[in-house]
C-alpha cells in the first residue's frame, strides 16, 4: 500500500517537475484579459513556476488597471499581458523594460518572429495572433442561394435579401457598443478602405475626408440591418445573438470562436456556423480588419530577480509546443509547432490577404477615445457624417493637445 | 454644548474630512491647471509577428528629464476648462456669431460633450428631485395610515429598492426593455414597430433612466418622511377632525408644516446624489445617448487608454461648483430661517 502511494506521490510530482524550469527565487504576478487562451497560457507558466510565488488576475478590466498598477513602485504585477493597442501606454509611460538580455539568457524556444522590438529593443513577447473576420451561417445562405459574402457590398445585399425573405429580423451582428467596440469597428472599416489616421507620420489627424465619410456611411448601413440595440451590444453580446439563432452573418473576433462553437447551446446552429476570410469594402483589396497579437510585457518597476522569474515562467508558456497542440482549438498560437485548424481560418486569410495590423501610435488611444463617443449621433440619424467626423477630430485635438502630442 | 466640548466632539471626525475630502479636492483643484508636457516623439524600427515598419514613439530618455524637472507637468491655468471638451468657449462664441437664430446656436452647442452632459445632469435632476419628494412623502402617508398588523412587511418591500446594489437594479430593467425583453418586445406589439428599440432611442433611454431614478430614490425619502410622521403630535390633528377639516387640509396645515425642515434635508441630499448621476448610465449602457458629468469624469480617467488627469480634475471641479450652485437656494433659505429662530 505505502509503495503505491509512494509511486503515485511520484508520478503526480514528477510529471510537475518535468516541467520545473528551476526558478529558486522571486515572485511572478500576472495581469491579463480573460479569455480561454489566455487562461491556458498562463496554466502553463505556472507548470514552470518552481519556488517562486505564482499569483495571477485575469479581469476584463485589465486595460483599467494596467496603468496605475505598474506605476506603483514596486509594481503591483511583474507582467503584463498586452496587445497592440494595451502596449502603447505602457511604452508612453516607460513602465516596461526590454528584456533582449532574457531572451537571450532563456528564451531558447521563442522564434525570432514572436519578439515586438522597438528600435532594437524587445518590449513583448507576442504568443498569438487575433482579427475579426465574418461568420456565416451556411444553412440560411444555402437556403436564400446566397454565396459566402467576400466584400462588405455583399453582406449589406445577402442581410437584406434574407431580411426580406421574412428569414430574420436582424440578420447582420457586430460589436457596435459606444465606446471601444465601436471605435474599433471604425477603424477596421476605414482601413479597409484605405484611409489614414493621421498626417504624413504626425498627430495631426486625418478622417474628416471622403473614405471617413464613406466608412460611416458603411456602418450605418450594417447598423440598420442590426439588432436595433447595436449601440450596447459587445463581443459577448453578439455572440447571445448568434447562438440564439438571430444572426447569418456575424463580425467577430476569432479568439471568441472557441466559446462559440462548444457544445453548449443548439447543436445545429453550432454545425451551420461557418468561419471565413474577413470581407474587403469599397472595392479595396485588404481586408477591412485590422490584426493584433497579444504578447507579455515585463514591469520596470520590480526587481531584476522578479523580471527573471516571470520571463522564464513566461517564456516556458511561449514556447511550449505541448500547450499548442493541446490547445489549438483555442486561439493562432504564433509559437513553434502550431498546426491551423478550422478554426484559425480567419486570421490566416487576413494575414494571406495583406491585412494591416492595429497602428501602434503613441496618439491612437486618444483617437480611438474620440472616435467611440463622437460617432454615435451620426448612427443614432442625429448628425451628418461629416459633422461626426468633424466632431471627432475636434474632440481628438483637445485631448492630444492636453496630452503634449500637439 | 459648549464650544470646547463641540470641539473635541467634532475633532476626529473634521480631521478625518480635511484628510480624506478637503486635501484630496485641494490636489484636484491643482492638477486641474496642469497639463501634460510636450511630448517628444522620434521615429524608430518597430518590428512585430506581421512586419517590420518605420514610426514614431515617445522618446522616453528625454521626456524622463522633463518630468524630474517639473513633475506636475506644464502648467496650462484655466486652460482646460475653457477648452472644447469642456466650457468650450471659443466654439461656443464661433457658434453664437455664425448661428443665424438661437434654435441653431442651442443645437449646436448641445452638440458639445460638456453641454450635452450637463443638460442631462440637470433633466435629470429637475425632474427626478421633485418625484421623489412627491412620491416618498405619499408612500409615507399611505404607510402611515393603514393597520399595524401589515406596516412591517409592507415597510420592507418599500425600502427593496434601495436595498438592490444600483447596478443590479439598472441591469434587471436593462434586460426588461431589451428588444427581445418583456417590456421592449411588449412596447415593440404596442406601437406595431418591430424596429423600436428603447435602448436606441435617446429620448427612451432618458426616461427609463429618469424612471429607474426615482425608483431607486424615493424609499430613501420614504424612511426619512416616515420617521418624521411618527413625530406629528396627535393633538392638532383630532382638534382638526372636531372641526371638520379634509384629509387634504390636515396633511396641508398641520404634517406639512410640521415636517418641512425634514423636507428640505432630504431635498439637499436628493440634489446633491442626482447631480452626480452615474451608476444607471454604466447599468444601462447609455453611454451613446446620455452622459452626465460624473460620466465624463469616469471616461477621462478609464474609458481613453491614456488617462486624461488634467480633463477629469477640471470636470471634477466644476462639478462641484455646479452642486454649490443648486443649493445655494435651500440653503440660503436654510440659513434664513435659522436667523429668525434666533
Amino acid at each position: 500500500m505505502k509503495k503505491i502511494l509512494v509511486t503515485l506521490l511520484f508520478l503526480l510530482f514528477g510529471t510537475v517537475a518535468n516541467a520545473d524550469c528551476n526558478i529558486k527565487s522571486g515572485s511572478i504576478n500576472i495581469l491579463a484579459n480573460d479569455f480561454p487562451a489566455l487562461r491556458t497560457l498562463v496554466e502553463t507558466a505556472k507548470e514552470c513556476k518552481g519556488s517562486a510565488d505564482f499569483k495571477v488576475t485575469h479581469s476584463a478590466e485589465h486595460n483599467k488597471i494596467a496603468v496605475p498598477a505598474l506605476t506603483a513602485n514596486p509594481s503591483e504585477f511583474s507582467v503584463r499581458v498586452a496587445a497592440n493597442s494595451s502596449i502603447v501606454p505602457l511604452m508612453n509611460a516607460d513602465l516596461i523594460r526590454p528584456m533582449n538580455d532574457l531572451v537571450k539568457k532563456y528564451g531558447k524556444g521563442i522564434q525570432e518572429s514572436q519578439l515586438i522590438t522597438i528600435d532594437g529593443k524587445v518590449m513583448a513577447v507576442a504568443f498569438m495572433a487575433n482579427t475579426q473576420h465574418l461568420y456565416v451561417r451556411t444553412d440560411v445562405l444555402k437556403e436564400n442561394g446566397i454565396a459566402i459574402p467576400k466584400t462588405y457590398e455583399e453582406v449589406v445585399a445577402a442581410a437584406e435579401k434574407i431580411r426580406a425573405a421574412g428569414k430574420m429580423k436582424y440578420p447582420y451582428a457586430a460589436a457596435y457598443k459606444a465606446g471601444w467596440n465601436l471605435a474599433e469597428e471604425f477603424v477596421n472599416m476605414y482601413i479597409g478602405h484605405g484611409g489614414e489616421f493621421f498626417k504624413d507620420g504626425g498627430a495631426q489627424p486625418n478622417i474628416n475626408n471622403a473614405k471617413g465619410v464613406a466608412t460611416l456611411n458603411m456602418l450605418k448601413k450594417l447598423a440598420d440591418l442590426s439588432n436595433p440595440d447595436y449601440l450596447t451590444h459587445d463581443s459577448e453580446a453578439i455572440k447571445v445573438e448568434w447562438e440564439s439563432g438571430n444572426v447569418a452573418i456575424m463580425t467577430l473576433w476569432a479568439s471568441r470562436s472557441g466559446t462559440l462553437l462548444d457544445d453548449e447551446g443548439d447543436a445545429k446552429i453550432t454545425a451551420a456556423t461557418k468561419l471565413v476570410a474577413p470581407a474587403t469594402v469599397g472595392g479595396g483589396n485588404i481586408p477591412a480588419a485590422t490584426l493584433w497579437w497579444d504578447g507579455f510585457t515585463l514591469a520596470k518597476n520590480r526587481s531584476d530577480a522578479d523580471a527573471e522569474a516571470s520571463f522564464r515562467a513566461m517564456a516556458h508558456a511561449a514556447s511550449s509546443k505541448e500547450m499548442v497542440a493541446k490547445a489549438a482549438d483555442q486561439a493562432v498560437w504564433l509559437v513553434e509547432g502550431f498546426v491551423p485548424g478550422p478554426k484559425s481560418v480567419g486570421v490566416i486569410e487576413a494575414v494571406k490577404m495583406g491585412a494591416k495590423p492595429y497602428p501602434m501610435l503613441p496618439q491612437m488611444g486618444l483617437m480611438h477615445g474620440a472616435l467611440g463617443s463622437e460617432i454615435v449621433e451620426f448612427l443614432q440619424g442625429n448628425e451628418s457624417a461629416e459633422q461626426a467626423l468633424k466632431d471627432v477630430e475636434a474632440a481628438y485635438i483637445t485631448k492630444a493637445k492636453e496630452q503634449g502630442f500637439l | 454644548m459648549p464650544n470646547r466640548s463641540f470641539f473635541w466632539f467634532f475633532f476626529p471626525a473634521g480631521l478625518a474630512m480635511i484628510l480624506f475630502i478637503g486635501l484630496p479636492i485641494i490636489s484636484t483643484g491643482i492638477q486641474s491647471f496642469y497639463a501634460q508636457h510636450d511630448q517628444i516623439l522620434i521615429e524608430v524600427k518597430k518590428c512585430d509577428p506581421f512586419g517590420c515598419k518605420t514610426s514614431v514613439v515617445v522618446d522616453q530618455e528625454a521626456t524622463s528629464k522633463i518630468k524630474e524637472e517639473k513633475p506636475l507637468g506644464k502648467f496650462n491655468g484655466f486652460g482646460t476648462y475653457i477648452d472644447r471638451n469642456h466650457l468650450a468657449s471659443d466654439q461656443v462664441s464661433e457658434f453664437w456669431s455664425e448661428s443665424k437664430s438661437l434654435g441653431e446656436f442651442i443645437g449646436k452647442v448641445g452638440n458639445l460633450p460638456f453641454y450635452k452632459a450637463l443638460v442631462f445632469t440637470l433633466t435629470y435632476c429637475v425632474i427626478v428631485t421633485p418625484c421623489v419628494l412627491l412620491l416618498g412623502f405619499i408612500i409615507a402617508l399611505s404607510l402611515n395610515a393603514i393597520s399595524r398588523r401589515i406596516r412591517g412587511p409592507l415597510i420592507f418591500g418599500t425600502i427593496l429598492p434601495m436595498i438592490v446594489t444600483p447596478l443590479v437594479g439598472s441591469l434587471v430593467l436593462f434586460w426588461m426593455i431589451d428588444a427581445e425583453g418583456i417590456i421592449g418586445a411588449n412596447l415593440q406589439i404596442l406601437m406595431d414597430d418591430p424596429y423600436l428599440s428603447v435602448k436606441s432611442s435617446k429620448a427612451l433611454t432618458w426616461i427609463t433612466i429618469i424612471i429607474y431614478g426615482v425608483w431607486h430614490h424615493s424609499p430613501f425619502a420614504f424612511v426619512v418622511f416616515y420617521a418624521a410622521l411618527q413625530t406629528v403630535p396627535q393633538e392638532p390633528l383630532e382638534a382638526s377632525i372636531i372641526d371638520g377639516a379634509s384629509r387634504f387640509q390636515r396633511v396641508k396645515h398641520i404634517v406639512l408644516p410640521h415636517i418641512y425642515p425634514v423636507v428640505t434635508f432630504v431635498a439637499l441630499i436628493s440634489l446633491m446624489d442626482n447631480f452626480r448621476v452615474f451608476e444607471p448610465i454604466i447599468g444601462f449602457s447609455a453611454e451613446g445617448s446620455a452622459q452626465s458629468l460624473s460620466w465624463l469624469i469616469y471616461d477621462n480617467l478609464v474609458n481613453e487608454e491614456v488617462i486624461l488627469f488634467g480633463s477629469a480634475a477640471a470636470t471634477s471641479i466644476m462639478t462641484i461648483v455646479g452642486i454649490s450652485i443648486i443649493l445655494t437656494p435651500v440653503l440660503l433659505r436654510t440659513w434664513k430661517e435659522f436667523r429668525t429662530n434666533r
